[in-house]
């Protein structure tokens, strides 16, 4: 029964660290001025963690085999404990810990302690059963307001986010159901719902940030790379969960001050 | 600690003549409304078990509609979208609550811990009755939610307002969500009961010698988890009654100004973020309430078996109650993505790092207990070198997500469904498993089989990994959790082969979940009698009868000469030392 344990033990940590050390199924390519530093610190964490739980359950496994019970096994230590030995591993366990929480936290204070720097291009989101809306400021720079009473779903887009067509100032706000942005330019999110908790999630950008009723959350991103990106909702918002869904389109800085251009031309 | 031996002796001694009762007769005292600490621990095993075949049942649908989405069910039909989630929310719901807080502290801590400490009984056996029937009412209105128009709630078991707050915001959210918070505030006020009688009782009616230094780890746990629930449950009571209130009421302590479909809403000014304050202000200590007791138990385990004193028992103590008092201070790291402040994630993290660090104590000194040892493999020391391996992988996920920056790739995906599962979910119910194969004995007089034990441990042990260890895959993917189609994001079309993978192993790990309840109900009937200590253990349960006569010792109060785990004293007559027995040989 002990060498049992030991064989299954080991395998079972053998496949388990196999398939993460294959990355065959690992965090999908970074795409934003945050991912490396983020990416490094989850690199660390998992070969430390990983040290960790191979030795810990290689050393589970070896011992009920080695002190299984046996006609001629040896006799058994009476002991206590060992005060020493307590010591250390407490406080090495400390020190592990704390270290790794003390070198992530300048990767989460310059995401988050910090707003979004000059030049940033502004966008709103809003979240709703089952759907995302981005706004742009449009030609003024000015968001126009928006009025819970005025939020009708069913219409989309500028009625669906409750935008009072009465202020000046929304004249000329674009609202889509894609969200488009330069490449290597930041970009400086507002988030907002209109019924329950949704959650703003952008895999390969490293992005996830809980939009909440009542609030309006500014949070910031800088995409690196061109391309399609997908959008999920991370937060259990109701039935459609699961299709709430978007596309984050990177572009070149020309490309999208065109498509911002002919979205204006549009409302005209 | 607790006023010395000779103070403590009086104050048992007026205790235990104060609510000294004589055995009942007839079926309905006996069984039903019975006051006996032994039968009532029964009733709330048998509760748990009902709850966690209903509990695994939901899963299993889960995972069938995960994989397959179009199938037609028997009696059920189609699973629809919304049905997953009421399925997710129950499945949650009755597993945290009705299992594993009821099995571990109302099942085994109401039958063992007084036994353990050598008491007639529990301190309040009235309130001790009303704790479990009040329990039982909890789980009826829980089912009931099922039953009523709309069906059972979809917000999950966290409830997070406003969804869990707005009829209209769900199907479910009507009478079903009402249901579901009714059946937890019952639960709390049950819980709160017995919490207040577990305290009362380790403090004041320990037998004589019984210090608290002397106590099984087991009681211990128990001890610190009753402690946990006195503080937790209460604060959870009164935010399900501000949840009622703002359902039926139109309070708004939860909800500002919303729009669901079109329709203002008549709240304003409510912050959202309150719910999940409150809510994992008890969220995060019942985690612990659910895994301590497992704790306990693997600690006793592993010494008995290993014919060894535990290593490190005061290194072990002091590691419970850190556990439980950092337990009050990392409820903020659910919510590092909440939109609360980005400050106060430092503060969060850095307790629930340091929370690791008992935690981490606990795992070297089980290793040290079995260094050295002579290591017998009866069933449930298989289940408890089980649930060290589980508490380990599941344990060491926690590091990742105590990290505000990494919440940013895996809060809300199955990273932490996996973790969350390991270390609370299965290494509890390992926990569990192991005090059943340990104690049933002694519960029941008889044994249970061996080998049907090894089977449903081989393959439980090695499913749950199988189940649970590519949870771990799907998070780093990014895979949200609670979606109930995969069809929608496309870049989760690659990860539906792992969750066959996954949904099959389930159907393993559930099916020889059967072997184990045939296990226990012909074991009752038709296993081998026990004898009085058939595990050759030390502590007090195993110094009388089999199973315990009504007042436990039959008339004679023990008195305590020796630690919990004197295992393999040099010059004693036998490997282990029981605790009544003679101060002749030396121990600690």
């Amino acid at each position: 029964m002990g060498l049992a344990l030991l064989v299954i033990v080991w395998l079972i940590t053998f496949l388990s660290t196999y398939f993460f050390i294959a990355k065959t199924w690992w965090l999908p390519a970074g795409m934003s001025a945050a991912a490396p530093g983020i990416d490094h610190q989850f690199f660390v964490t998992f070969i430390l963690m990983g040290v960790v739980f191979v030795l810990a359950q290689c050393a589970l496994g070896y011992f009920v085999w080695k002190y299984r019970d046996r006609t001629d096994a040896a006799k058994v230590t009476y002991s206590h404990g060992n005060t020493k030995l307590e010591v250390v591993w407490t406080a090495l366990t400390a020190i592990l810990f704390v270290g790794m929480n003390l070198m992530g936290s300048p990767i989460w204070a310059a995401q988050r302690f910090e707003p979004a720097k000059e030049g940033a291009i502004p966008v709103e989101v809003t979240g709703m059963q089952f759907a995302w809306y981005f706004r742009y400021a449009g030609l003024d720079g000015k968001f126009g307001k928006t009025d819970l009473h005025m939020v009708d779903p069913s219409s989309g887009n500028e009625a669906a986010i409750g935008l009072d067509s009465t202020d000046p100032a929304s004249k000329d706000d674009v609202v889509t159901g894609t969200m488009y942005v330069p490449v290597g330019r930041e970009v400086d999110l507002n988030l907002r719902a209109v019924d329950v908790i949704h959650s703003f999630f952008i895999p390969s950008m490293r992005f996830k940030q809980d939009a909440v009723p009542g609030l309006a959350i500014h949070m910031h991103f800088t995409p690196t790379q061109t391309g399609d990106y997908e959008i999920a909702c991370a937060e259990l918002c109701g039935l459609g969960h699961y299709k709430m869904h978007g596309m984050l389109k990177v572009v070149s800085q020309d490309d999208f001050d065109k498509w911002l251009a002919a979205r204006e031309a549009e409302k005209q | 600690m607790a006023g010395g031996e000779r103070g403590g002796e009086t104050i048992a001694m007026v205790a235990q003549d104060a609510h000294a009762h004589s055995a009942p007769q007839g079926f309905i005292r006996k069984y039903i409304f019975s006051l006996d600490h032994k039968v009532i621990g029964i009733q709330y095993y048998f509760l748990a078990l009902a709850a966690v075949f209903v509990g695994m049942f939901l899963s299993l649908l889960m995972r069938i509609h995960l994989v397959w989405p179009g199938v037609n069910l028997p009696i059920m039909g189609e699973i629809k979208p919304e049905t997953y989630l009421s399925l997710l929310t129950m499945h949650g719901t009755i597993m945290v609550f009705f299992v594993l807080t009821t099995a571990p502290q109302g099942g085994f801590g109401n039958y063992f811990l007084p036994i353990q400490i050598g008491a007639p009984d529990m301190a309040f056996p009235v309130l001790n009755m009303l704790s479990f029937w009040t329990t039982f009412v909890a789980f009826v209105v829980m089912i009931a939610a099922f039953f009523v128009t709309g069906g059972a709630p979809l917000h999950g078991w966290t409830g997070y307002a406003p969804l869990s707050a707005l009829q209209s915001a769900g199907p479910g959210e009507q009478l079903g969500a009402d249901l579901w918070i009714a059946s937890i505030a019952i639960f709390c006020l049950a819980s709160l009961m017995g919490a207040l009688n577990f305290i009362t009782t380790t403090l004041d009616l320990r037998a004589k010698g019984m210090t608290m230094m002397r106590m099984p780890l087991t009681v211990w746990s128990w001890f610190i988890t009753a402690i946990l629930g006195l503080l937790a449950f209460g604060v959870l009571l009164s935010a399900g009654i501000l949840l009622l209130l703002d359902r039926n009421l139109g309070t708004s302590f939860y909800v500002p100004l919303v729009v669901v479909n079109g329709q203002v809403m008549g709240h304003k000014g409510g912050s959202p973020i309150l719910w999940q304050h409150l809510f994992w202000f008890f969220g995060h200590p019942e985690v612990y309430i659910a895994i301590l007791p497992g704790m306990g138990v693997a600690s006793q385990i592993l010494s008995t078996f290993s014919r060894k004193p535990i290593f490190g028992y005061r290194a072990m103590v002091y590691a419970i109650m850190a556990i439980g008092i950092l337990g009050f201070m990392v409820w903020g790291h659910h919510m590092f993505m909440s939109g609360m402040s980005p400050y106060s994630a430092f503060a969060f993290s850095l307790m629930t790092m340091a929370i690791g660090v008992p935690s981490a104590i606990k795992t070297f000194n089980w290793l040290g207990t079995l260094h050295g040892g002579r290591i017998r493999f009866a069933t449930p020391m298989l289940f408890a070198i089980g649930f060290v391996s589980l508490f380990v992988s599941g344990g060491l996920s926690g590091p990742f997500l105590a990290q505000p920056v990494l919440d940013i790739p895996l809060h809300d995906t199955y990273f932490v469904v996996g973790h969350f599962h390991l270390i609370m979910g299965v290494a509890a119910i390992f926990g569990i498993f192991a005090a059943t194969y340990y104690w049933f004995p002694k519960m029941f007089g008889r044994m249970m089989s061996e080998s049907m034990g090894r089977i449903h441990f081989w393959i439980t042990f090695i499913g749950t990994y199988a189940i649970f260890m590519p949870m771990h895959y799907l998070g780093l993917a990014g895979h949200p959790r609670r979606y109930s189609q995969l069809t929608e994001l496309a870049y989760l079309h690659d990860l539906i082969p792992l969750q066959k993978f996954m949904t099959y192993a389930a159907f393993f790990t559930i099916g020889v979940q059967l072997v184990f309840l045939f296990n226990l109900f012909w074991s009752m009937f038709k296993g081998p009698k026990a004898s009085d200590n058939p595990w050759e253990a030390t502590t007090l349960e195993w110094t009388t009868a089999t199973p315990p006569p009504h007042d436990n010792f039959g008339g004679k109060t023990p008195v305590v000469h020796h630690g919990p785990y004197e295992y393999s004293v040099p010059g004693a007559p036998r490997d282990y030392t029981m605790q009544t027995d003679p101060a002749t040989v030396a121990t600690h």
